[in-house]
């Protein structure tokens, strides 16, 4: 196949020509994006939180009239015993805040007790002595928390210091890049001392930047059950319903007046599934526009091509009439075709590279990795070879005859 | 001659119908695209209370120490409880109302009536005149009931509906955090998009479902908080629970200034304010105030989703490759009829006469795309609906959308053409006769 032959017949529709390279590049430039967007969302819908979900549910208890502290913290005590009686229950816990979560509480965390020291926010999960093991974190280092480190949340409000901590290894790498954590001190409550590191443990919600999201600490602290979430670890994750039916049973037959309701009680996954939802949903409807697209650009090709071939049909009749074969004709718009779309694709590609400058500098996205530029020149090649085959096929059938008669 | 044009234009579309389908579809999948992303941004970026959205303003001063770290020059979103009860008894603007919201376990007044939990906005008697909220049953309560701490109650018509059943409930009970609440009137439904008065739960979303008089709410046994709470100071643990700690802010405010002077006053009123408690000593900072009017405390607060901005880049991206579609599809169709349009010029017309007949057509095809992509974008709006984000429930298309759509129809379709008219103007008439 004679590439030149089909350029200097393409340059007799010179303007045709341009607009069908313009809506390849188009589409190329939008694709491209597109795809790298759903990407990123996909990426963060997969982020591990290093917490264990398939095992996890959660049940909240609303309190109707505030007790006393104590009234509260015996009453909390008897719940997480009456929940680990359950049948199908490894672990109980109580925590002030659960993964994707609505609440989520901060500290802002220092080297310094200087008020002016730099400080950055740091999320705190204040949890009862099983926390750690129902959540299935993993330690790296240091050790957990020892049964006479727990105090209950009162006395922590009453400004009790000194309380150890435990930290996510992205947290110790931020205070203490390059050396070990253990035994150091941050200030977060007064003065604390890091007794652990844990391999990952991440926020309840995305706050500030996105490297902050491995940030975060534990505390050996009792809430209140008003003031927290009963976190269940189950055996086997399909008893997960009969877990959660059983634990509202449980709660609703004891206990003072307040409000259990299955409303408040769910799987972990499903708050994930409910966290995530607005990341599935922009990444279908970028892929609904992906595929607009291309059926846009297929129908501009068809369309042209379609055009081209009629216009032809004296020429193609003529080359049929002095030997060449149906085959020859195919090609030739399957070349003609592969020749427009490598020209729409090069400038495609700088339209990308710039619609990604722009997004950006608009939008806090990363760089367009390397690898989106042959994922979306490929789509568009197979695009365009599928979309001229129907007109190409028409031409190649144009007989012989057609020479003969006058235009 | 208009009418001959349209005439030539259908009987040219009817011969062609392939590429005349062709354009139509790209033009209403371009339509549809961006004009169902016009709609949303729309209705995101309308005013949530027109006719009274020039009179409503939000003041803000500054209790922050001198030396916070991090801190911007833009005082804080809401008012520490001691800045809002202060400038509710300052009394110089012609209504106001301090506010904020959480939720709270709510039952009939019967025994063994079950729980719920129902979301709330504490305000002052002014809210509901303030921002024309409207009654069904009863009224709103007075400023003697805030001033007695009155338990007095106003439902939104979806709760007096599941606790009462509907109907004029005025006057009947309920327990709310385990205190006597009276039914003081029933508003009917009214939730203003953007939910400009408290923005900290985000700008779109449901309204609350009851009202209560917001210093018989503090006084109220119950640990479900004070709204978002933002603090400072070494003391993290200050405004947990105490509304009325110094640095906290919480709470909402809101008044009405009806004239130029008023506001001026106003303003001036909140600068002697702080300039006092900076003489006091509570502010650490010099007056920095900020009196903005509603409208322009959304754009500072930039409510639109960056999201939706996204999707409507993305949706006239669709539209500009529609069009570069349809100019590529018009260039074969005029260029198609070259010997028709050689033997109209040959008999005479101008090349202005075939322009104008092309652009004609044009026409034609943008009106039909524009009303195929009427379909298409209210097929879009019912797709944003189900989409699971808070402001989904307020994209709908309004009439004015509709005028919108197909202007921008004709408009792409007429720009599109233009190019393509121009060049079949320029045909020479002998070479097609020639040929014919």
């Amino acid at each position: 196949m004679h590439f030149r032959h089909i350029l200097s017949a393409l340059g007799r529709h010179r303007i045709a020509v341009c607009l069908l390279v313009l809506e390849i590049a188009f589409s190329c430039a939008v694709v491209c994006n597109a795809l790298f967007l759903i990407g990123t969302r996909l990426e963060r819908m997969h982020r591990p939180t290093g917490v264990d979900e398939p095992h996890l549910v959660q049940v909240d208890v609303h309190s109707v009239t505030p007790g006393t502290a104590e009234a509260l913290m015996a009453q909390t005590r008897t719940d997480l015993a009456t929940l680990r009686a359950l049948p199908g229950v490894t672990g109980v816990a109580i925590v002030n805040q659960t993964l994707f979560g609505d609440s989520i509480g901060f500290s802002g965390v220092s080297l310094s007790d200087d008020p002016k020291a730099p400080s950055i926010p740091v999320t705190q999960y204040m949890g009862s002595a099983q926390l750690a093991g129902v959540l299935g974190l993993k330690l790296a280092a240091g050790r957990w928390f020892r049964p006479d480190e727990f105090i209950g949340y009162e006395q922590l409000r009453n400004g009790a210091t000194g309380v150890p901590v435990i930290i996510t290894r992205a947290m110790a790498g931020h205070f203490f890049p390059g050396q070990s954590a253990v035994g150091k001190t941050i200030h977060a409550f007064g003065t604390n001392r890091v007794v652990g590191v844990v391999d990952r443990l991440v926020q309840p919600r995305d706050y500030g930047p996105a490297e902050y999201y491995g940030y975060a600490m534990l505390f050996p602290v009792e809430m209140p059950y008003p003031g927290g979430t009963y976190l269940v670890r189950v055996k086997d994750p399909a008893q997960r319903q009969a877990v959660i039916q059983g634990a509202l049973r449980a709660l609703k037959a004891d206990g003072p007046l307040r409000l259990v309701s299955p409303k408040y009680a769910t799987t972990l996954e499903a708050e994930r599934g409910k966290y995530y939802r607005n990341d599935r949903a922009m990444a279908w409807l970028l892929a609904g526009v992906c595929l607009l697209l291309l059926v846009v650009t297929a129908v501009g090709i068809v369309g042209l091509t379609s055009f081209w071939v009629a216009q032809r049909r004296r020429q193609i009749g003529i080359r049929r009439a002095v030997g060449a074969t149906r085959g020859d004709i195919l090609r030739y718009f399957q070349a003609e075709n592969f020749l427009l779309a490598t020209f729409g694709i090069a400038l495609g590609m700088l339209l990308a590279y710039g619609l990604n400058l722009l997004l950006m500098l608009h939008y806090e996205l990363g760089r367009l990795p390397a690898y989106y530029f042959p994922v979306g020149a490929a789509v568009l090649w197979g695009l365009g070879q599928l979309a001229v085959l129907g007109p190409a096929l028409r031409a190649s059938r144009v007989p012989p005859v057609v020479a003969t008669r006058s235009a | 001659m208009f009418g001959y044009y349209l005439d030539l234009a259908l009987r040219s579309l009817r011969r062609h119908m392939v590429l005349g389908v062709l354009m139509m579809l790209a033009i209403a999948l371009g339509i549809g695209a961006s004009v169902t992303m016009l709609a949303v941004l729309h209705n995101l970026s309308g005013n949530p209370l027109p006719g009274r959205s020039d009179v409503l303003f939000h003041p803000q001063v500054d209790p922050r120490p001198e030396d916070l770290p991090g801190a911007k020059d833009e005082p804080p979103d809401d008012l520490a409880y001691v800045d809002a009860v202060n400038l509710y008894r300052l009394g110089i603007a012609p209504r106001r109302a301090v506010m904020s919201g959480n939720w709270l376990p709510v039952r009939k007044d019967a025994p063994d009536s079950p729980l719920a939990m129902y979301t709330d906005r504490a305000t002052t008697a002014d809210f509901f005149a303030m921002f024309g909220v409207p009654f069904l049953y009863g009224s709103a309560w007075s400023a003697q009931d805030d001033a007695g701490h009155a338990q007095v109650v106003v439902l939104s018509r979806a709760m007096n509906q599941q606790l009462f059943g509907g109907g004029d409930s005025v006057g009947k009970t309920l327990v709310i955090a385990t205190k006597t609440f009276r039914v003081a009137g029933v508003i009917d439904d009214w939730n203003p998009q953007p939910h400009f008065y408290d923005l900290n739960d985000g700008a779109f979303g449901k309204a609350e479902q009851m009202y209560l008089p917001f210093f018989t709410w503090l006084d109220l046994p119950q640990d479900y908080g004070y709204g978002p709470m933002d603090c400072w100071g070494n003391d993290p643990n200050a405004g947990a629970h105490d509304p009325k700690a110094k640095q906290c802010t919480w709470a909402q405010f809101w008044v009405q200034l009806d004239t130029p002077a008023q506001v001026a006053d106003y303003r001036a009123a909140l600068v002697q304010y702080s300039t006092q408690q900076h003489q006091l000593g509570r502010f650490q900072r010099a007056p920095n105030v900020r009196l903005r009017g509603l409208l322009d405390w959304l754009d500072h607060k930039h409510v639109i989703p960056v999201t939706v901005r996204m999707q409507t880049w993305i949706a006239f991206s669709v539209l500009l490759i529609c069009l570069v579609n349809t100019v590529g599809l018009m260039v074969a169709k005029f260029l198609r009829k070259a010997g028709e349009i050689g033997v109209r010029r040959a008999l005479g017309a101008s090349r202005r006469d075939v322009f104008a007949q092309c652009l004609v057509e044009a026409g034609v095809v943008g009106v039909a795309g524009g009303l195929l992509g009427l379909p298409l974008a209210w097929l879009g709006l019912w797709m944003v609906r189900q989409q699971p984000v808070n402001f989904a429930a307020s994209a709908h298309l309004d009439p004015s959308m509709l005028g919108v759509a197909l202007a921008l129809a004709v408009l792409s379709a007429l720009g599109a053409g233009l190019w393509p008219a121009w060049r079949a103007s320029r045909v020479a008439p002998a070479l097609q006769v020639k040929s014919l």
